[in-house]
């Protein structure tokens, strides 16, 4: 199975430039169409499941508005 | 026993170093990448109290809003002479310029220049986006041969205008440098390796290694007229061909650097 993530974006950086839109390899990332920010755009949020958690929206991000997680395993007693 | 459980952990986050405030530059413009990449590597080697910013003219002017740190501007294409005055007063501080084409490759080419060939030991973020951007997009001296600008609407002519400079290259003969070197930010890969280039130019100045300059293939879309993505692949197809991607000076000690 392959790892799971997510990503959570501050909404008022984002300027809806669409360039991790792009850049998603598993292509699960679009813009709200329904949600402006305070400055007028749509921001980025995840549209289905199968991040990875693997950050190359945040790579790709001018804005450093994305935060990426990835769940890994841990071992406990 | 052992149980297994998933459990989440952060991958990327905001640098630090970063100020919490929105930028002006324009959706896609990549000087928002640079800025990212210098606070995370600022970040990384934990010199943030340690930092002062020298901010130029141009876009790149509301840096001083962006970092976390002290900054001090300086006259148009004057930030590596304001740099050395600082770094020379205060040699224990790590002094960084942050400047685009417009700044440093025009009116501040003979400071640069200067700067480089007295190998002061600053480093030197230099942005080449191919035209000035702050004030719409007129003709710099990077501008690509036949490239529609605002103040070439039918293209540079090399003819009446010249030849783009290829500022890292110039700047790599000069004795004094320690670092310099050619980084694209058009994709994830280049992206990486830029922001392994900015990591060499602090240690270049860590170690006192001399003048150190990262030259960074920025975009520029509202002033080319593409979309951010068009921007991404105009940068990969027109100006990498020009500016090619590379390491065109490296202080031999650099290599032996485990970072």
């Amino acid at each position: 199975m392959p790892p799971q993530g997510r990503i959570e974006v501050r909404d008022n950086y984002c300027k809806g430039c669409e360039i991790c839109v792009a850049a998603c390899p598993q292509g699960v990332l679009a813009l709200a169409p329904e949600r402006l920010n305070i400055k007028g755009y749509h921001p980025v949020e995840l549209i289905e499941q199968g991040c990875t958690g693997c950050g190359i929206c945040a790579i790709v991000c001018p804005e450093a508005a994305i935060i990426v997680y990835r769940e890994v395993k841990s071992r406990s007693q | 026993m052992e149980n297994v459980t998933m459990e989440e952990q952060l991958v990327y986050d905001r640098p630090e170093s970063m100020a919490s405030v929105q930028t002006h530059y324009c959706p896609g413009c990549t000087h928002g990448v640079a800025h990212r990449l210098v606070a995370e590597v600022i970040d990384e080697m934990g010199i943030k109290d340690n930092m002062i910013g020298v901010a130029s003219v141009g876009c790149s002017v509301f840096a001083y809003n962006y970092f976390d740190f002290d900054f001090v501007q300086a006259p148009h294409g004057r930030a590596p002479a304001m740099a050395t005055g600082v770094k020379r007063v205060l040699p224990h501080r790590f002094v960084m310029t942050y400047q685009g084409d417009g700044d440093l490759a025009s009116i501040g080419m003979g400071e640069i220049v200067a700067a480089a060939a007295r190998g002061e030991n600053i480093t030197v973020i230099f942005l080449n986006n191919a035209n000035y951007g702050m004030t719409g997009g007129q003709m710099a001296p990077t501008t690509l041969p036949g490239q529609k600008t605002s103040s070439s609407p039918s293209g540079r002519d090399i003819e009446v205008a010249g030849f783009p400079i290829r500022t890292a290259e110039m700047l790599a003969t000069l004795d004094g440098a320690g670092y310099v070197v050619r980084r694209s930010l058009h994709d994830p890969k280049n992206i990486r390796m830029a922001k392994k280039s900015v990591r060499l130019a602090f240690e270049t100045q860590k170690h006192g290694l001399g003048f150190s300059l990262v030259e960074l293939l920025s975009t520029c879309p509202t002033n080319w007229g593409l979309t951010p993505i068009q921007a991404l692949k105009w940068v990969e197809d027109a100006m990498i061909p020009y500016y090619p991607i590379g390491d065109y000076k490296v202080n031999p000690a650099l290599k032996e650097l485990k970072i």
